[in-house]
């Protein structure tokens, strides 16, 4: 087991397991077919992210660089929440990028549930960290990794 | 975040409490950033992604409600992204249109909740708002609260302005509170190019194809690219803004790249030259065989890669109308070549309405529609979106719409050979 010290982007408690992308993640080409078909178990459309493509997003450690891609990110991940279709959590190896941040805020105030967020957890974790791995993050931002 | 004494009131509630959500959501996001105080928003309009009202997206206007409600409207008129359907100008059977109507159930409650929030008027619909017959254009060095990828590209790039790349809803708040965190590409610093990418090919690059190199290999930083003048010229000419729009967009979205520099072309570079490359950039160079790599790499989606194209969408982002009159230009040429008058493949051409208005009044217009060609100012991707229209085999011109879809983005020269003659 290894710990990673990151930042809060937005507090919270959770337990799951990773799945992991070492490409910039493009929250409207990952979500945007299974939000279409209230398919809950977000199933990730990116055909341009080899690392997540046809696997279920919802519940899951989310461990990535950064996103990319269109400005609808945060209020599709902000409506993935509200809907019950979000990760468990998102963590960050990089900063967080104004729409990732967008998101987990908007989540965070504007529905019931909320998405933990870490960021700048260092290229360590993301080198550390594997698919299926069981993840715990603390409400300080420190993020346990069972191998 | 320092707040003022005002900004403060609205934080604790004292102008209600839905403005007081609409505080603290951005207060939350000047923090993540190290936003050390709000600054005015200065351009005379907004610009807002969300054009679509889908039914899955309920949460998006249960909180539009909340904001009416609470009295929390936009403190100035906007434009918005494209409209998602068009019955009578983009091809599209019974059951992809009954298929429309569902998906798109709460288009007119929607644009309903639009104009309670500020929306500038009817036609106010497309991504590309910066475009003279649109109207909202903002001035070199003006703040903005904007999202739509290559609109936030392009007001930055181009016309200088400072915006970040706001997610959609953020870019509202900023408009309802009439003001933004102070952080990111608002700052000096945060404009200054961290790539240094030298373009090395042998003629001017596709558009679409080097941006979407480019926005691969930054991601979100910032690039300054030489080279690019030799073929462009110095000057902002239309044709050169045009390559620019749609050279961001395809950076803005294969990557996330929110602002460019051109050497001695966009009017940063033009102001500050190689000065405002930040010590220690990281330096790339692209030629013919990089891009070739490329656009070889991209993935096949199509359920047979050999399938004959039903349909052909070019105007991602909207076309100006100089593209328009070009395609029309390079469509004629290709279809005298080919001996033909009609295009093989049916082919919409995507632009503002307030841009399509004008040139349907031209007789390059009525030329293009005997050719077979269609106009439309709906956005392709969200016609796209149509579970019935998304495994259907489509050819296009934008990199932006194949990131986001099964569609195919042929090089200009392919696209034309592929519309006027079929395989």
């Amino acid at each position: 087991m290894r710990e990673f010290q990151g930042r809060v982007v937005v507090p919270g408690a959770a337990k799951a397991e990773a799945l992991v992308t070492t490409k910039g993640f493009n929250t409207l080409a990952s979500f945007q077919k299974s939000l279409m078909k209230s398919d809950l178990r977000a199933i990730c459309s990116d055909q341009n992210n080899p690392d997540l493509f046809g696997k279920a997003l919802a519940g899951k450690a989310i461990c990535l660089p950064r996103t990319i891609g269109s400005t609808t990110g945060g209020m599709v991940l902000y409506c993935a929440s509200a809907m019950g279709a979000a990760p468990a959590c998102l963590l960050f190896s990089e900063p967080i990028d104004s729409l990732a941040a967008a998101g987990a805020i908007l989540s965070d105030v504007w529905t019931e549930s909320s998405l933990p967020t870490v960021d700048s957890l260092g290229e360590d974790f993301l080198e550390y960290v594997k698919e299926g791995m069981l993840i715990e993050v603390m409400e300080d931002g420190i993020v346990r990794v069972e191998g | 975040m320092q707040l003022t004494a005002d900004e403060r009131a609205i934080l604790n509630g004292e102008q209600g409490e839905t403005l007081a959500k609409v505080m603290k959501t951005m207060v939350l996001y000047g923090d993540v950033f190290g936003a050390s105080h709000f600054v005015p928003v200065e351009s005379e309009f907004g610009h807002i992604v969300t054009s679509f009202g889908i039914s899955v997206m309920k949460p998006v206007y249960s909180l539009m409600d909340e904001l009416i409600a609470g009295n929390a409207i936009s403190s100035q008129k906007f434009t918005v992204d494209p409209r998602p359907m068009d019955f009578k100008n983009v091809p599209s059977n019974l059951l992809q249109n009954i298929a429309f109507k569902v998906m798109y159930s709460k288009q007119k409650v929607y644009e309903k909740q639009l104009q309670q929030m500020g929306l500038l008027g009817d036609d106010a619909f497309s991504c590309t708002c910066y475009m003279e017959e649109v109207g909202n254009i903002p001035e070199e060095g003006q703040v903005l609260s904007w999202a739509e990828s290559s609109a936030v590209s392009y007001a930055n790039s181009v016309l200088g302005a400072r915006c970040n790349r706001n997610s959609g809803i953020i870019e509202l708040f900023g408009s309802i509170l009439g003001k933004v965190p102070y952080f990111g590409l608002l700052t000096p610093e945060g404009r200054e190019a961290t790539w240094e990418i030298d373009i090395q090919t042998n003629n001017l690059p596709e558009a679409q194809l080097l941006g979407s190199a480019i926005g691969l290999a930054v991601q979100e930083e910032v690039p300054y690219v030489k080279g690019l003048n030799r073929f462009l010229g110095d000057e902002l000419t239309p044709e050169v803004r045009d390559y620019l729009k749609d050279f961001g967009a395809a950076a803005a979205s294969n990557g996330s790249v929110g602002l460019y520099h051109v050497e001695n072309l966009t009017p940063e570079a033009k102001k500050q030259g190689r000065g405002i490359i930040r010590e220690g950039a990281k330096k790339l160079t692209i030629d013919d065989a990089y891009l070739q790599e490329i656009y070889d790499a991209y993935p096949d989606l199509w359920e047979k890669a050999d399938a004959e194209p039903k349909l052909c969408f070019i105007g991602c982002p909207h076309l100006s109308l100089d593209q328009l009159h070009s395609w029309k230009e390079k469509i004629a040429r290709q279809l005298r070549v080919a001996g033909k008058k009609k295009v093989a493949i049916p082919t919409v051409l995507c632009a503002a309405k307030p841009v399509l208005d004008v040139f349907e009044k031209r007789a390059a217009a009525k030329a293009l529609k005997q050719m077979g060609v269609t106009f439309t100012s709906i956005c392709p991707l969200m016609y796209m979106n149509n579970p019935l229209c998304s495994k259907m085999p489509v050819i296009t011109s934008s990199n932006k719409l194949r990131t986001y879809t099964s569609a195919h983005y042929l090089k200009e020269s392919e696209l034309l050979a592929r519309i006027t003659g079929g395989k």
